[in-house]
């Protein structure tokens, strides 16, 4: 058999094994070239694997060669495809920055232990993209969510240690919810493979075990996704996270758990009776727009700047979830596509934040005054990066807020239209309160001589940030993907 | 070079200026000949398309696909190729004209200053040669975001709030009136592309079409119709080159010439004509031009009463288009020209009465013209074709737009026109009486002094000569107008 038959496996296998390897290793050097081998690895499997799904359709690989549904199946479809190149891309740019910013933020004998805990994160969040076993997403979401918990707390400010406890409990709760979820659903069908799950799951009308067992997973997932109110979490989480961490996880972790409950939503619930008479997608709604509007204002109110990013990630989150409240394929278009489109835009953020952080030695608005003068690269990034927040057009943010209002036009709600774009005004707002401390006011009398931070913490966000140019530009390889993935998830329903 | 080239290259010389801009940004005499030399380079080319467009050919250019069936082009039709004339043909005056300010003022970050500005007529050409209402959008953008440094020019907190209200109002209203209107109307036609006849017949009937009508008018912000029109005057603590090419010239006609693309090409007067729910456009208009002139005649800032002007002039354009009779649309078409020849002489004058006077209140400006014949002379021109008088270029426009009405028996537009004729004579004839009737004021502010700097008086010397010249030959500007009308 070729190497190629087994690119599903080798997927999570790599990092998962680089992982124990750089514990063994000790040196930071050997860790981060074994870390960094593993990533791009993943990454070129993850484009292989997109390429084999263009060609042939849906991968099935059985783990040990056990035939699901009995043994555990992992399965390749457009979406997966479509989030593990997102993911491993992802680690693939942020690894490179975070040998430089860590060497500023981390003190040396732990280097190795983060790179360990970044390889077992990227490997549990590869393995929830990829697996087509309910029971293996709950234990991949345990290996992404306890590495990141130490990963939170390896924060340099002590405050760190709070938001990874804060994180701790929240992704515990949410981890609980989500395996009752599983459990509930294992008693109903008797199997864990979730195709056989959802053409089971057909057959069973009105019963109040299915019932719990969609409350539960709403919720947990809910919870990991941060969508609001359960999103509490995550501003600590992100503001004292290492910087490279932030980056990371703003354009991956939550994306990650969207990409879990669209597989049960569609994959699994999608076509039973249960699903169909529950108001999910009124909820979804409220929940969206709450989140769109409450985090955009809270955001306008910070006085970090990772807090304001991280305060309109919960806001970001609100279009994703709104995008397939809609039920339809011009919405989880949407959905799909901004999940992509955000996590450029946001991780390109938070690297160069890290970068400011690195140069100026914090990123409070009082801090950061007139870093347009002293730091003019990193300030135009995050610029042109809150642009696409905003959704301007020749930015990525443009595309996914155009297929959004496209999709409440197809159901006739013009009251919703009005909302994204009002809610849209409220990115310009945070984005400009950040525009006017960097270019209107003189920076601080002892940071005034400083620069911009060096090539190697720059030049992977600027990468970023040119993608979010590019994919507004010229989107047929996330439109393309986003669309084909909607058709599939709502064909797997109808 | 093909004429799709030839597009192709117009929108790309004034980027390719903006980074030698930048790159000579220690060398201020080469930066400013590249920037001369772009902005003569730009006309050329826009220049080079007219014989063709005279001819009835519309080239058209394919730049890339943004969506699935929707991508951003560009064909030069009549409309277009009229804008980008007027908007790069100025450019060259202007930069004559902010070499002098700049530099007798001693503004910093001119640099920046320069760069912005050719991003800003890129943006205007891309507005102008746009083939669809996306590409339309997505111009449109742009030039709100790179004038926005030019408006905060000066940095202070009068310039930071000027530039909230500017970027809120113009963001604003695009991104929550135009944009859906964008997304409905490529929804229910299934394109956006600018047709002659429009693409909405028959998509889109009664009540909606009002709607969808008043989308795109007030998502239209730089047109200025009331109540969206406080981003204007909110500008005018921009150094005055950028009130004067910007907000006199390339955004604001952006705003009507949208306008008007969007009633022929999009809607098409045949369908705005057959359904009456959409004749709320004319007295809006109306209401505009004669509210703004009466605050006009209230300001003493004389940047402040230029800006109101603008604001009833725009809706002068905005009425010619709503009232669809074809005199008056071509009225509205001149006008374009017509106005803005006009008032960036106005803004000239004001900015080098600024330099070599320091004066900036009506109040002030005695018996200036002794000092400044030259500057205050071309201001009366200027004045006399915003109040629409012969030998003046306002006179023309003003007579198709009238004459339209009349033909159409539209007599509140008539009268409506007439009363702001009045009005403009009202706040403009005042400032030139002053200046060479009255006696000047012997005060503590009075310092002796001449005219502004030569580059300066050229400029305004010239576009006044341009307003003066407009009259006797306005044979461009009508033969575009007219064959834009008969789709041609």
């Amino acid at each position: 058999m070729s190497i190629a038959a087994h690119l599903p496996a080798l997927q999570v296998v790599v990092p998962l094994l680089a992982a124990p390897l750089s514990v063994l290793l000790r040196d930071r050097r050997a860790a981060f070239a074994v870390v960094l081998v593993a990533a791009w690895t993943a990454f070129a499997i993850a484009i292989a694997l997109w390429l084999q799904v263009s060609a042939s359709g849906t991968i099935s690989y059985h783990i040990g060669s056990w035939t699901p549904p009995w043994g555990i199946e992992y399965r390749v479809d457009r979406l997966t495809s479509f989030v593990l190149c997102l993911v491993s891309g992802v680690a693939a740019v942020v690894l490179p920055y975070s040998w430089a910013s860590i060497e500023r933020e981390l003190p040396r004998d732990q280097h190795y232990l983060f790179f360990t805990m970044f390889s077992l994160c990227l490997a549990g969040l590869l393995g929830i993209t990829i697996t087509g076993d309910a029971f293996n997403i709950f234990v991949f979401l345990e290996i992404s969510s306890l590495s990141t918990y130490v990963l939170i707390a390896l924060g340099r400010d002590r405050r760190a240690l709070v938001a990874a406890y804060q994180y701790l409990i929240m992704g515990t709760i949410g981890a609980t919810f989500i395996v009752i979820g599983i459990g509930l659903l294992y008693l109903q069908t008797g199997t864990l493979n979730l195709v056989d799950m959802g053409q089971r799951l057909q057959s069973i009308s009105g019963h109040r075990g299915v019932l719990a067992a969609l409350a539960f997973l709403t919720v947990g997932l809910s919870l990991k996704l941060a969508l609001f109110p359960l999103h509490q979490w995550l501003p600590n989480a992100y503001a004292y996270a290492p910087s490279a961490v932030s980056a990371f996880l703003a354009a991956t972790a939550t994306k990650v758990a969207v990409y879990a409950l669209l597989r049960f939503y569609f994959s699994v619930f999608g076509a039973t009776a249960v699903f169909r008479q529950l108001p999910m997608a009124e909820l979804m709604l409220v929940l969206a727009l709450a989140g769109m509007f409450v985090a955009s204002t809270v955001a306008c109110f910070q006085s970090d700047l990772k807090r304001l990013f991280a305060y309109s990630s919960v806001a970001q989150i609100g279009y994703i979830v709104l995008g397939l409240s809609f039920d339809s394929v011009t919405g989880l278009t949407a959905t799909i596509v901004h999940l992509a489109n955000h996590a450029v835009t946001k991780g390109g953020i938070f690297l160069l934040l890290g970068a400011v952080a690195a140069s100026m030695g914090g990123v409070t608005l009082a801090r950061t005054q007139g870093m347009g003068r002293v730091m003019p690269l990193s300030s135009f990034g995050i610029v042109l990066c809150g642009l696409s927040l905003i959704g301007v057009p020749g930015t990525a943010g443009f595309i996914s807020k155009w297929y959004l209002i496209l999709a409440a036009l197809e159901q006739g709600q013009w009251w919703l239209v009005f909302m994204i774009v009002l809610s849209s005004l409220l990115a310009v707002v945070y984005v400009w309160r950040f525009v006017e401390s960097a270019y209107f006011k003189a920076p601080r009398a002892d940071l005034a001589d400083v620069r911009d931070a060096p090539a190697t913490l720059l030049a992977p966000a600027m990468l970023l940030v040119a993608a979010t140019l590019y994919f507004g530009l010229d989107t047929s390889l996330t439109v393309g993907a986003a669309a084909e993935a909607a058709a599939e998830l709502l064909g797997a329903t109808r | 070079m093909s004429p799709t080239t030839l597009i192709a290259v117009t929108l790309a010389v004034p980027i390719i200026g903006a980074v030698f801009i930048a790159a000579f940004h220690r060398q201020p005499n080469l930066r400013e000949a590249v920037t001369l030399l772009t902005a003569v380079l730009l006309f050329t080319c826009v220049i080079a398309l007219l014989p063709q467009v005279l001819g009835g050919a519309q080239p058209a250019l394919h730049l890339l696909d943004v969506l699935p069936g929707l991508a951003l082009t560009f064909r030069v039709e009549q409309l277009g190729m009229l804008f980008a004339l007027v908007a790069s043909g100025l450019w060259i005056l202007n930069s004559l004209y902010s070499f002098g300010y700049m530099r007798s003022n001693g503004e910093s970050h001119q640099t920046r200053f320069y760069v912005c500005f050719a991003l800003a007529l890129a943006a205007s050409i891309g507005i102008a040669y746009a083939g669809n209402a996306f590409t339309l959008f997505v111009f449109y953008e742009l030039l709100t975001l790179v004038t926005y440094p030019l408006v905060t020019h000066h940095g202070t907190k009068e310039a930071q709030r000027g530039g909230r209200i500017y970027l809120g109002l113009l963001l604003g209203t695009s991104m929550v009136f135009l944009l859906p209107a964008v997304i409905f109307t490529w929804k229910v036609a299934g394109t956006t592309d600018f047709q002659p006849g429009g693409i909405l017949d028959g998509q889109v009937t009664g009540l909606a079409l009002a709607g969808l009508l008043a989308l795109y008018m007030f998502g239209i912000g730089k047109a200025a119709l009331m109540p969206f029109h406080r981003w204007l005057p909110a500008a005018m603590v921009a150094p005055t080159p950028v009130s004067a090419l910007l907000h006199a010239v390339a955004v604001v006609k952006a705003g009507v010439f949208c306008v008007v693309k969007v009633i022929v090409y999009v809607f098409g007067i045949d369908l705005l004509a057959a359904n009456a729910g959409t004749a709320w456009l004319v007295p809006v208009a109306g209401f505009t031009i004669l509210a703004a002139s009466v605050v006009a005649l209230r300001a003493d800032n004389l940047k402040r009463r230029l800006a109101y002007s603008t604001v009833s002039q725009l809706s002068y354009v905005v009425l010619a288009a709503a009232l669809l009779a074809p005199l008056s649309l071509i009225g509205a078409v001149m006008h374009i020209a017509a106005h803005a020849l006009g008032k960036i002489t106005l803004f000239f004058a004001a900015g080098a009465i600024y330099t070599a006077a320091h004066k900036t209140n009506v109040s002030q400006l005695d018996g200036i013209g002794r000092r400044m014949p030259w500057t205050m002379g071309a201001f009366a021109i200027g004045a006399l074709s915003m109040i629409g008088l012969p030998p003046a270029a306002g006179f023309v426009s003003k007579w198709y737009m009238l004459a339209g009405a009349m033909e159409a028996s539209r007599w509140t537009a008539v009268a409506v026109i007439i009363a702001s004729t009045l009005l403009n004579a009202g706040y403009f004839l005042p400032v030139v009486y002053r200046a060479f009737f009255r006696a000047p004021v012997a005060g503590d502010h009075d310092h002796p002094h001449g005219e502004a700097p030569l580059l300066m008086v050229l400029a305004l010397t010239a576009t006044a000569a341009g307003t003066v010249l407009l009259f006797f030959l306005p044979d461009v500007p009508l033969a575009l107008a007219r064959q834009m009308l008969t789709g041609g």
